[in-house]
């Protein structure tokens, strides 16, 4: 490990992580899992981030590159879904 | 500890604080509408200082070492920061637009443009 700044910050940040996978499992609407999804999505970003940097492997943060675009994919997918299809 | 050591430290606090208060606020907010209003916007500011971090981080171990590994880690970072930026807001605007039309109201909302402004293009 050579920065361990970078892997504490990445702990916490998992953790806010967790804290949206909560509101996933617990969301009363379909629109709040969706949020805690999106939420959860933006942090894992960071966190890949922050390992990358932590591990110093830039494959970490090329991968976060590809998994927010993904991520961007799939949401645009589930919103166009809960309205009912293409307008 | 140089100078370095503490912008890095800043950048990373500052990341710490706002992910944790947009995961907060998925928990402390009554409707769809205003956790999607907290949580997009703290993660993305919180994203924004984790990415910082990284490019100073790396940027001075380039100016240290010399290794075009670390140029590659900055540049990498930045295009990553770039993509969150353009797709959290729009992405954070379709789940919005979706939840309104799928029939998910505001709750304790007293003005609804929306609605009113989807009633007068139907009538």
């Amino acid at each position: 490990m050579i920065a361990p700044e970078f892997f504490y910050a990445a702990v916490i940040v998992m953790i806010g992580a967790f804290l949206a996978l909560l509101r996933v499992l617990l969301g009363p609407s379909v629109p709040d899992r969706v949020v805690g999804v999106d939420t959860l999505n933006t942090l894992i970003v960071a966190g890949m981030v922050l390992l990358g940097a932590a591990y110093d492997r830039t494959i970490y943060i090329d991968i976060a590159i590809v998994y927010a675009l993904l991520s961007y994919v799939g949401t645009l997918a589930i919103a166009k879904y809960l309205q009912g299809g293409l307008e | 500890m140089s100078a370095v050591t503490y912008v890095i430290y800043a950048f990373l606090t500052i990341n710490i604080v706002f992910n944790l208060l947009g995961s907060f606020s998925l928990h402390r907010f009554p409707d769809v509408y205003t956790r999607l209003h907290g949580a997009t916007k703290c993660t993305t500011f919180g994203t924004i200082f984790a990415v910082l971090a990284v490019v100073v981080h790396a940027a001075y171990q380039l100016h240290l070492t010399g290794d075009p590994k670390y140029l590659q880690m900055a540049l990498h970072s930045l295009v990553a920061l770039i993509a969150l930026l353009l797709t959290n807001p729009t992405g954070a605007h379709a789940i919005a637009k979706a939840a309104h039309l799928s029939g998910y109201k505001p709750a304790k909302a007293v003005i609804d443009a929306y609605e009113d402004k989807l009633r007068g293009g139907a009538e």
